[in-house]
Protein backbone atom coordinates (compact mmCIF):
# COMPACT_ATOMS: atom_id res chain seq x y z
CA UNK A 1 0.00 0.00 0.00
CA UNK A 2 3.05 2.26 0.18
CA UNK A 3 3.61 2.66 -3.52
CA UNK A 4 1.79 2.21 -6.77
CA UNK A 5 3.80 -0.86 -7.66
CA UNK A 6 2.87 -2.47 -4.37
CA UNK A 7 -0.80 -1.76 -4.98
CA UNK A 8 -0.52 -3.52 -8.33
CA UNK A 9 0.90 -6.69 -6.86
CA UNK A 10 -1.34 -6.45 -3.79
CA UNK A 11 -4.91 -6.18 -5.01
CA UNK A 12 -7.59 -4.58 -2.87
CA UNK A 13 -8.15 -6.40 0.43
CA UNK A 14 -11.06 -8.87 0.31
CA UNK A 15 -14.51 -7.66 1.33
CA UNK A 16 -14.80 -10.61 3.66
CA UNK A 17 -12.45 -13.39 4.59
CA UNK A 18 -12.53 -16.24 7.05
CA UNK A 19 -9.92 -18.78 7.98
CA UNK A 20 -10.04 -22.04 9.86
CA UNK A 21 -13.65 -21.70 10.96
CA UNK A 22 -14.94 -24.54 13.07
CA UNK A 23 -18.18 -25.00 14.92
CA UNK A 24 -19.52 -27.47 17.45
CA UNK A 25 -23.22 -27.88 18.15
CA UNK A 26 -24.02 -30.04 21.12
CA UNK A 27 -21.45 -32.83 20.95
CA UNK A 28 -21.18 -32.86 17.17
CA UNK A 29 -18.59 -31.14 15.05
CA UNK A 30 -20.71 -29.20 12.58
CA UNK A 31 -17.84 -28.23 10.30
CA UNK A 32 -14.14 -27.62 10.67
CA UNK A 33 -11.40 -25.72 8.93
CA UNK A 34 -13.62 -23.72 6.60
CA UNK A 35 -11.77 -20.88 4.92
CA UNK A 36 -13.03 -18.49 2.31
CA UNK A 37 -12.39 -15.09 0.81
CA UNK A 38 -14.80 -12.85 -0.99
CA UNK A 39 -13.68 -10.18 -3.42
CA UNK A 40 -15.57 -7.53 -5.36
CA UNK A 41 -18.11 -8.93 -7.83
CA UNK A 42 -17.83 -12.48 -6.52
CA UNK A 43 -20.66 -14.80 -5.62
CA UNK A 44 -19.94 -17.68 -3.28
CA UNK A 45 -22.35 -20.58 -3.13
CA UNK A 46 -22.72 -22.58 0.09
CA UNK A 47 -23.67 -26.17 -0.54
CA UNK A 48 -24.50 -28.95 1.87
CA UNK A 49 -27.34 -31.17 3.02
CA UNK A 50 -29.86 -30.04 5.65
CA UNK A 51 -28.18 -29.67 9.01
CA UNK A 52 -24.69 -29.30 7.54
CA UNK A 53 -24.32 -25.89 9.14
CA UNK A 54 -24.88 -23.51 6.24
CA UNK A 55 -27.03 -21.13 8.29
CA UNK A 56 -24.61 -21.33 11.22
CA UNK A 57 -21.69 -20.49 8.92
CA UNK A 58 -23.58 -17.49 7.55
CA UNK A 59 -24.39 -16.34 11.09
CA UNK A 60 -20.72 -16.62 11.99
CA UNK A 61 -19.76 -14.57 8.93
CA UNK A 62 -22.39 -11.98 9.90
CA UNK A 63 -20.93 -11.74 13.40
CA UNK A 64 -24.08 -13.04 15.07
CA UNK A 65 -22.61 -16.33 16.27
CA UNK A 66 -19.15 -16.84 17.65
CA UNK A 67 -17.16 -19.67 16.02
CA UNK A 68 -15.45 -22.31 18.16
CA UNK A 69 -12.32 -21.91 16.07
CA UNK A 70 -11.00 -19.58 13.40
CA UNK A 71 -11.52 -15.93 12.68
CA UNK A 72 -13.52 -13.72 10.34
CA UNK A 73 -12.25 -10.43 9.00
CA UNK A 74 -14.85 -8.06 7.65
CA UNK A 75 -13.72 -5.35 5.30
CA UNK A 76 -17.12 -3.98 4.31
CA UNK A 77 -20.68 -3.43 5.48
CA UNK A 78 -23.09 -6.34 5.10
CA UNK A 79 -26.72 -7.05 4.46
CA UNK A 80 -28.30 -10.00 6.24
CA UNK A 81 -31.20 -11.89 4.71
CA UNK A 82 -32.32 -15.04 6.48
CA UNK A 83 -35.25 -17.35 7.20
CA UNK A 84 -36.64 -15.06 9.84
CA UNK A 85 -37.54 -12.00 7.88
CA UNK A 86 -37.26 -9.45 10.68
CA UNK A 87 -40.84 -8.33 10.12
CA UNK A 88 -43.11 -7.45 13.04
CA UNK A 89 -46.68 -8.77 12.67
CA UNK A 90 -48.07 -5.24 12.87
CA UNK A 91 -45.65 -3.76 10.34
CA UNK A 92 -46.67 -3.19 6.74
CA UNK A 93 -44.09 -3.35 3.92
CA UNK A 94 -44.20 0.45 3.78
CA UNK A 95 -43.68 1.06 7.52
CA UNK A 96 -41.04 -1.68 7.62
CA UNK A 97 -38.97 -0.02 4.92
CA UNK A 98 -39.49 3.42 6.44
CA UNK A 99 -38.29 2.14 9.84
CA UNK A 100 -35.09 0.61 8.53
CA UNK A 101 -34.45 3.53 6.20
CA UNK A 102 -34.49 5.78 9.24
CA UNK A 103 -32.44 3.35 11.34
CA UNK A 104 -29.76 3.13 8.65
CA UNK A 105 -29.93 6.78 7.67
CA UNK A 106 -30.85 5.82 4.11
CA UNK A 107 -32.27 8.33 1.70
CA UNK A 108 -33.54 5.67 -0.72
CA UNK A 109 -36.90 6.10 -2.41
CA UNK A 110 -39.06 3.56 -0.58
CA UNK A 111 -41.96 3.87 -3.03
CA UNK A 112 -39.71 2.95 -5.92
CA UNK A 113 -38.33 -0.03 -4.02
CA UNK A 114 -41.85 -1.22 -3.16
CA UNK A 115 -42.85 -1.06 -6.81
CA UNK A 116 -39.68 -2.79 -7.91
CA UNK A 117 -40.29 -5.65 -5.45
CA UNK A 118 -43.90 -6.06 -6.58
CA UNK A 119 -45.17 -4.84 -3.23
CA UNK A 120 -47.06 -1.77 -4.40
CA UNK A 121 -50.42 -3.45 -3.91
CA UNK A 122 -49.91 -4.99 -0.44
CA UNK A 123 -47.79 -2.03 0.71
CA UNK A 124 -50.22 -1.19 3.53
CA UNK A 125 -51.17 -4.71 4.61
CA UNK A 126 -49.86 -5.75 8.06
CA UNK A 127 -47.27 -8.53 7.85
CA UNK A 128 -49.51 -11.01 9.67
CA UNK A 129 -51.85 -10.92 6.65
CA UNK A 130 -49.10 -11.13 4.03
CA UNK A 131 -48.29 -14.36 2.20
CA UNK A 132 -44.94 -16.02 2.85
CA UNK A 133 -43.66 -14.83 -0.52
CA UNK A 134 -44.74 -11.25 0.15
CA UNK A 135 -42.95 -11.32 3.50
CA UNK A 136 -39.79 -12.57 1.77
CA UNK A 137 -40.07 -9.81 -0.80
CA UNK A 138 -40.41 -7.22 1.96
CA UNK A 139 -37.26 -8.50 3.62
CA UNK A 140 -35.46 -8.55 0.26
CA UNK A 141 -36.49 -4.94 -0.26
CA UNK A 142 -34.24 -4.01 2.67
CA UNK A 143 -31.24 -4.92 0.50
CA UNK A 144 -32.08 -1.96 -1.73
CA UNK A 145 -32.34 0.56 1.10
CA UNK A 146 -28.63 0.94 1.46
CA UNK A 147 -25.67 0.06 -0.73
CA UNK A 148 -23.66 -2.48 1.20
CA UNK A 149 -20.88 -4.37 -0.57
CA UNK A 150 -21.55 -7.78 1.00
CA UNK A 151 -24.85 -9.66 0.97
CA UNK A 152 -25.31 -12.76 3.11
CA UNK A 153 -28.31 -14.66 1.77
CA UNK A 154 -29.77 -17.74 3.42
CA UNK A 155 -32.02 -19.55 0.95
CA UNK A 156 -32.99 -16.41 -0.98
CA UNK A 157 -35.45 -18.29 -3.24
CA UNK A 158 -37.59 -19.81 -0.49
CA UNK A 159 -41.33 -19.18 -0.87
CA UNK A 160 -40.86 -17.01 -3.97
CA UNK A 161 -42.76 -17.53 -7.22
CA UNK A 162 -41.04 -17.65 -10.62
CA UNK A 163 -41.24 -13.90 -10.98
CA UNK A 164 -39.80 -13.46 -7.49
CA UNK A 165 -36.87 -15.77 -8.27
CA UNK A 166 -36.18 -13.77 -11.39
CA UNK A 167 -36.24 -10.63 -9.27
CA UNK A 168 -33.64 -12.11 -6.91
CA UNK A 169 -31.41 -13.02 -9.87
CA UNK A 170 -31.75 -9.50 -11.28
CA UNK A 171 -30.89 -7.92 -7.92
CA UNK A 172 -27.86 -10.17 -7.58
CA UNK A 173 -26.67 -9.39 -11.13
CA UNK A 174 -26.99 -5.63 -10.53
CA UNK A 175 -25.26 -5.93 -7.17
CA UNK A 176 -22.30 -7.78 -8.70
CA UNK A 177 -22.08 -5.38 -11.62
CA UNK A 178 -21.68 -2.56 -9.09
CA UNK A 179 -18.76 -4.39 -7.47
CA UNK A 180 -20.81 -5.98 -4.71
CA UNK A 181 -20.32 -9.54 -3.57
CA UNK A 182 -22.47 -12.17 -1.92
CA UNK A 183 -22.48 -15.47 -0.16
CA UNK A 184 -25.64 -17.51 -0.59
CA UNK A 185 -26.78 -20.82 0.80
CA UNK A 186 -28.93 -22.38 -1.89
CA UNK A 187 -30.41 -25.82 -2.45
CA UNK A 188 -30.94 -26.72 -6.06
CA UNK A 189 -30.28 -24.51 -9.01
CA UNK A 190 -28.88 -21.00 -8.58
CA UNK A 191 -30.03 -18.47 -11.15
CA UNK A 192 -26.64 -16.84 -11.36
CA UNK A 193 -23.12 -17.98 -12.12
CA UNK A 194 -21.26 -18.49 -8.84
CA UNK A 195 -17.58 -17.66 -8.77
CA UNK A 196 -16.90 -20.48 -6.31
CA UNK A 197 -18.63 -23.08 -4.20
CA UNK A 198 -18.04 -24.05 -0.60
CA UNK A 199 -19.26 -27.50 0.41
CA UNK A 200 -20.02 -28.29 4.03
CA UNK B 1 -19.10 4.79 14.88
CA UNK B 2 -22.63 5.06 16.06
CA UNK B 3 -25.49 7.40 15.35
CA UNK B 4 -28.63 8.11 17.35
CA UNK B 5 -30.83 7.13 14.38
CA UNK B 6 -30.93 3.35 15.07
CA UNK B 7 -31.69 4.00 18.73
CA UNK B 8 -34.59 6.29 17.87
CA UNK B 9 -35.87 3.76 15.34
CA UNK B 10 -35.73 0.98 17.95
CA UNK B 11 -37.67 3.21 20.33
CA UNK B 12 -40.34 3.96 17.73
CA UNK B 13 -40.71 0.32 16.75
CA UNK B 14 -41.05 -0.80 20.37
CA UNK B 15 -43.52 1.96 21.19
CA UNK B 16 -45.67 1.08 18.21
CA UNK B 17 -45.49 -2.60 19.11
CA UNK B 18 -46.45 -1.90 22.72
CA UNK B 19 -49.62 -0.13 21.64
CA UNK B 20 -50.55 -2.47 18.84
CA UNK B 21 -49.56 -5.81 20.29
CA UNK B 22 -51.17 -5.98 23.70
CA UNK B 23 -53.63 -3.09 23.71
CA UNK B 24 -50.85 -0.92 25.10
CA UNK B 25 -51.45 0.58 28.50
CA UNK B 26 -54.95 -0.86 28.77
CA UNK B 27 -53.83 -4.40 29.57
CA UNK B 28 -51.57 -3.57 32.54
CA UNK B 29 -54.06 -0.91 33.68
CA UNK B 30 -56.80 -3.51 33.68
CA UNK B 31 -54.50 -5.86 35.54
CA UNK B 32 -53.69 -3.25 38.18
CA UNK B 33 -57.32 -2.21 38.50
CA UNK B 34 -58.50 -5.79 38.80
CA UNK B 35 -55.93 -6.61 41.46
CA UNK B 36 -56.89 -3.50 43.40
CA UNK B 37 -60.59 -4.31 43.28
CA UNK B 38 -60.02 -7.82 44.59
CA UNK B 39 -58.14 -6.71 47.70
CA UNK B 40 -61.03 -5.04 49.58
CA UNK B 41 -63.14 -8.11 48.77
CA UNK B 42 -60.49 -10.28 50.36
CA UNK B 43 -59.61 -8.33 53.48
CA UNK B 44 -62.83 -6.48 54.14
CA UNK B 45 -63.82 -2.87 53.73
CA UNK B 46 -62.40 -1.54 56.97
CA UNK B 47 -60.99 1.90 56.12
CA UNK B 48 -57.95 1.80 58.41
CA UNK B 49 -56.81 -1.61 57.15
CA UNK B 50 -57.23 -0.59 53.52
CA UNK B 51 -55.34 2.65 54.05
CA UNK B 52 -52.48 0.71 55.63
CA UNK B 53 -52.12 -1.93 52.92
CA UNK B 54 -53.02 0.23 49.91
CA UNK B 55 -49.54 1.51 48.95
CA UNK B 56 -48.06 -1.97 49.33
CA UNK B 57 -50.70 -3.49 47.09
CA UNK B 58 -50.05 -0.86 44.44
CA UNK B 59 -46.30 -1.61 44.53
CA UNK B 60 -46.96 -5.31 44.11
CA UNK B 61 -49.40 -4.69 41.26
CA UNK B 62 -46.88 -2.39 39.53
CA UNK B 63 -44.18 -5.03 39.82
CA UNK B 64 -46.42 -7.77 38.47
CA UNK B 65 -47.82 -5.72 35.63
CA UNK B 66 -44.31 -4.79 34.48
CA UNK B 67 -43.58 -8.51 34.26
CA UNK B 68 -46.78 -9.12 32.29
CA UNK B 69 -45.75 -6.42 29.80
CA UNK B 70 -42.17 -7.50 29.44
CA UNK B 71 -42.81 -11.16 28.85
CA UNK B 72 -42.51 -10.94 25.10
CA UNK B 73 -40.46 -7.85 24.28
CA UNK B 74 -37.25 -9.68 23.39
CA UNK B 75 -38.76 -13.10 22.78
CA UNK B 76 -40.75 -11.74 19.85
CA UNK B 77 -37.60 -10.12 18.45
CA UNK B 78 -35.79 -13.44 18.56
CA UNK B 79 -38.63 -15.28 16.87
CA UNK B 80 -39.26 -12.85 14.02
CA UNK B 81 -35.58 -12.18 13.30
CA UNK B 82 -35.65 -8.52 14.28
CA UNK B 83 -33.03 -9.18 16.95
CA UNK B 84 -30.47 -10.15 14.28
CA UNK B 85 -31.05 -6.85 12.53
CA UNK B 86 -30.74 -4.80 15.71
CA UNK B 87 -27.54 -6.61 16.69
CA UNK B 88 -26.07 -5.55 13.34
CA UNK B 89 -27.27 -1.97 13.62
CA UNK B 90 -24.80 0.87 13.87
CA UNK B 91 -25.41 1.48 17.57
CA UNK B 92 -24.49 -0.18 20.88
CA UNK B 93 -26.84 -3.06 21.70
CA UNK B 94 -27.17 -1.71 25.22
CA UNK B 95 -28.56 1.57 23.87
CA UNK B 96 -31.02 -0.29 21.64
CA UNK B 97 -32.17 -2.43 24.58
CA UNK B 98 -32.52 0.62 26.81
CA UNK B 99 -34.55 2.44 24.14
CA UNK B 100 -36.90 -0.51 23.80
CA UNK B 101 -37.33 -0.81 27.57
CA UNK B 102 -38.00 2.89 27.90
CA UNK B 103 -40.61 2.70 25.14
CA UNK B 104 -42.44 -0.09 26.95
CA UNK B 105 -42.25 1.80 30.23
CA UNK B 106 -43.76 4.88 28.59
CA UNK B 107 -46.52 2.78 27.05
CA UNK B 108 -47.35 0.64 30.06
CA UNK B 109 -45.45 1.67 33.22
CA UNK B 110 -45.94 5.41 33.32
CA UNK B 111 -49.71 5.27 32.71
CA UNK B 112 -49.98 2.88 35.66
CA UNK B 113 -48.11 5.29 37.92
CA UNK B 114 -50.29 8.16 36.75
CA UNK B 115 -53.36 6.11 37.61
CA UNK B 116 -52.16 5.30 41.11
CA UNK B 117 -53.87 8.26 42.88
CA UNK B 118 -57.21 6.91 41.71
CA UNK B 119 -56.38 3.48 43.09
CA UNK B 120 -55.19 5.03 46.34
CA UNK B 121 -58.62 6.63 46.66
CA UNK B 122 -60.14 3.18 46.24
CA UNK B 123 -58.07 2.16 49.25
CA UNK B 124 -59.66 4.95 51.26
CA UNK B 125 -56.63 7.25 51.16
CA UNK B 126 -57.46 10.88 51.80
CA UNK B 127 -57.46 13.00 48.69
CA UNK B 128 -54.45 15.29 49.00
CA UNK B 129 -51.38 16.53 47.16
CA UNK B 130 -49.52 13.64 48.74
CA UNK B 131 -51.11 11.28 46.24
CA UNK B 132 -49.53 13.21 43.35
CA UNK B 133 -46.13 12.96 45.02
CA UNK B 134 -46.69 9.24 45.51
CA UNK B 135 -47.52 8.91 41.82
CA UNK B 136 -44.03 10.31 41.17
CA UNK B 137 -42.53 7.65 43.45
CA UNK B 138 -44.49 4.96 41.64
CA UNK B 139 -43.24 6.29 38.31
CA UNK B 140 -39.61 6.22 39.51
CA UNK B 141 -39.97 2.77 40.99
CA UNK B 142 -41.72 1.29 38.01
CA UNK B 143 -38.90 2.54 35.75
CA UNK B 144 -36.49 0.43 37.80
CA UNK B 145 -38.94 -2.50 37.60
CA UNK B 146 -38.99 -2.26 33.82
CA UNK B 147 -35.22 -2.15 33.48
CA UNK B 148 -34.71 -5.16 35.77
CA UNK B 149 -37.61 -6.93 34.11
CA UNK B 150 -35.92 -6.24 30.78
CA UNK B 151 -32.85 -8.16 32.00
CA UNK B 152 -35.09 -11.11 32.83
CA UNK B 153 -36.81 -10.81 29.46
CA UNK B 154 -33.48 -10.72 27.61
CA UNK B 155 -32.16 -13.73 29.52
CA UNK B 156 -35.28 -15.75 28.73
CA UNK B 157 -35.57 -14.50 25.13
CA UNK B 158 -35.02 -17.96 23.68
CA UNK B 159 -37.16 -19.77 26.24
CA UNK B 160 -40.66 -20.65 25.16
CA UNK B 161 -43.08 -19.69 27.93
CA UNK B 162 -40.35 -17.67 29.59
CA UNK B 163 -42.79 -15.60 31.64
CA UNK B 164 -42.19 -17.51 34.84
CA UNK B 165 -38.45 -17.39 34.33
CA UNK B 166 -38.57 -13.62 33.97
CA UNK B 167 -40.36 -13.38 37.32
CA UNK B 168 -37.77 -15.61 39.01
CA UNK B 169 -34.90 -13.54 37.65
CA UNK B 170 -36.40 -10.08 38.05
CA UNK B 171 -38.38 -10.21 41.31
CA UNK B 172 -35.30 -10.35 43.59
CA UNK B 173 -33.92 -7.33 41.73
CA UNK B 174 -37.13 -5.44 42.48
CA UNK B 175 -36.54 -5.69 46.24
CA UNK B 176 -34.40 -2.58 46.89
CA UNK B 177 -36.73 -0.39 44.85
CA UNK B 178 -39.80 -1.74 46.63
CA UNK B 179 -38.22 -1.20 50.06
CA UNK B 180 -37.09 2.37 49.38
CA UNK B 181 -40.39 3.14 47.69
CA UNK B 182 -42.39 1.97 50.70
CA UNK B 183 -40.02 3.85 53.05
CA UNK B 184 -40.42 7.03 51.05
CA UNK B 185 -44.18 6.81 51.37
CA UNK B 186 -44.32 6.04 55.05
CA UNK B 187 -41.88 8.90 55.68
CA UNK B 188 -44.38 11.31 54.13
CA UNK B 189 -43.92 14.42 52.00
CA UNK B 190 -41.27 16.33 53.98
CA UNK B 191 -38.55 13.67 53.94
CA UNK B 192 -35.68 13.47 51.48
CA UNK B 193 -33.64 10.45 52.55
CA UNK B 194 -35.83 7.60 51.36
CA UNK B 195 -36.95 9.30 48.12
CA UNK B 196 -33.31 9.92 47.23
CA UNK B 197 -32.50 6.28 47.87
CA UNK B 198 -35.46 5.31 45.69
CA UNK B 199 -34.12 7.56 42.92
CA UNK B 200 -30.65 6.11 43.40
CA UNK B 201 -31.93 2.55 43.04
CA UNK B 202 -33.70 3.54 39.83
CA UNK B 203 -30.58 5.24 38.48
CA UNK B 204 -28.57 2.15 39.31
CA UNK B 205 -31.04 0.01 37.36
CA UNK B 206 -30.94 2.36 34.36
CA UNK B 207 -27.13 2.36 34.40
CA UNK B 208 -26.49 -1.35 34.84
CA UNK B 209 -29.44 -3.15 33.26
CA UNK B 210 -28.78 -2.09 29.62
CA UNK B 211 -25.36 -3.77 29.66
CA UNK B 212 -26.81 -6.93 31.17
CA UNK B 213 -29.56 -6.91 28.53
CA UNK B 214 -27.01 -6.44 25.74
CA UNK B 215 -24.91 -9.37 26.95
CA UNK B 216 -28.00 -11.57 27.29
CA UNK B 217 -29.26 -10.63 23.82
CA UNK B 218 -25.92 -11.43 22.18
CA UNK B 219 -26.08 -14.80 23.90
CA UNK B 220 -29.64 -15.32 22.68
CA UNK B 221 -28.56 -14.75 19.07
CA UNK B 222 -25.47 -16.96 19.38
Amino acid sequence: MHSGACALTNPAPPLLSASGLGMIRGERVLFRDVSLTLGAGEALLLRGPNGAGKTTLLRILAGLTRPEAGAVSRGAAMHWFAHREGLKPVETPRTHLALWASAWGSGADCEMILTRMGLARPADVPARHLSAGQRRRTALARLLLEDRPVWLLDEPYTALDAEGRKLVDDLIAEHRAKGGALIAAIHGEAGFAPSAEVSL
Amino acid sequence: MSRPAPILAAFRQAFGEAWAGGAGALLPLGFLGGAAVLVPLGIGSDGDTLRAVGPGIIWVALALSSLVTLERIFQADTEDGTLDLWLQADAPVSAIAAAKTLAHWLAAGLPLALFSPLLALMFQAEASGELILFAGYYALGSLAFFFWGGVGAALSATVRRGGLLISLIALPLFVPTAIFGALAMSAGPGSTGAPLLLAASTLFACAVAPYAMAAALRLAAD
